[in-house]
């Protein structure tokens, strides 16, 4: 069999809902980062993928692939830094215990 | 033949580290599973024949934001209490199941209009081309260069001892 669209798109679908389930299941903050970056390389996955086989000749998804590539690494600096603050404050960054800002 | 095989590769190895992630009980362990993970999706790339691409994921996932996070990991005595799961976890795996079964399902349903076109390779010159050439993406690279400074003083402003 071939390996088409299908089977990327399947893939990267896979990968962000193992992501997705490390997000919400996950106490420590760095785990709960690592596994928005791996939602975030699956995405990227699927840009590239449709890039590849719909539109072949034009890149479009590659360059939105290395936009999101950007944020990413926006998002994990500044994400490790609020980590770093919490946790010279509370001495802990299990994200159960963040809860000033709870009603 | 050798795509197929290397994809399924590839995909097996990934999904594997992506389990690994989640699963293990070691912090650093499951950091160096991401890692494994990023460097599979580099290969994934090169099947879909973005060589600049994979050589971007490997330059900043597996070089600079792998480091960031191990770092992140030493600083914070996490490895001695491992990843604890939060009460959510069954609401979480039963939500991720749905997720991944509603895209599973568009996705094999839906028509796609696949080219028939040989993808273009090398890709960097084409890349550079749509990126900073006439009529490309120029306005969004600088302001991806403004996001990546303001995201820099930023980390240095909270990460940096009062």
């Amino acid at each position: 069999m071939m390996i088409g669209l299908q089977h990327y798109l399947i893939l990267s679908a896979v990968l962000f809902s193992v992501g997705l389930y490390g997000v919400l299941a996950k106490r420590n903050a760095v785990i709960i980062l690592m596994c928005v970056e791996l939602m975030l390389n699956a995405v990227n996955i699927t840009l590239v993928a449709f890039s590849r086989y719909v539109v072949p000749a034009m890149l479009t998804g590659q360059v939105f692939a290395i936009f999101v590539m950007v944020v990413a690494a926006a998002e994990v600096a500044v994400g490790l830094a609020i980590i770093f603050a919490i946790y010279r404050g509370l001495e802990d960054i299990d994200v159960s215990k963040i809860d000033l800002l709870k009603w | 033949m050798a795509l197929t095989v290397s994809f399924w590769l590839l995909a097996v190895v990934a999904v594997t580290a992506a389990l690994g992630v989640v699963l293990l009980r070691n912090v650093f362990r499951a950091a160096l599973s991401l890692i494994l993970c990023f460097l599979m999706v580099a290969g994934l790339y090169i099947t879909l024949s973005a060589d600049f691409l994979a050589a971007v994921q490997i330059l900043v996932y597996v070089g600079a934001i792998s480091v960031l996070i191990i770092l992140a990991i030493m600083m914070t005595r996490e490895v001695q209490r491992g990843s604890p799961n939060s009460r959510f976890q069954i609401p979480a795996f039963i939500v991720a199941i749905l997720f991944l079964e509603v895209l599973v399902l568009t996705l094999i349903n839906t028509p796609w209009q696949i080219s028939s076109m040989a993808p273009a390779a090398p890709t960097t010159a084409a890349l550079a081309n749509s990126l900073f050439g006439e009529g490309g993406y120029l306005l969004s690279v600088e302001i991806a260069a403004v996001l990546l400074l303001s995201a820099t003083i930023g980390a240095i402003v909270l990460a940096r001892e009062k």
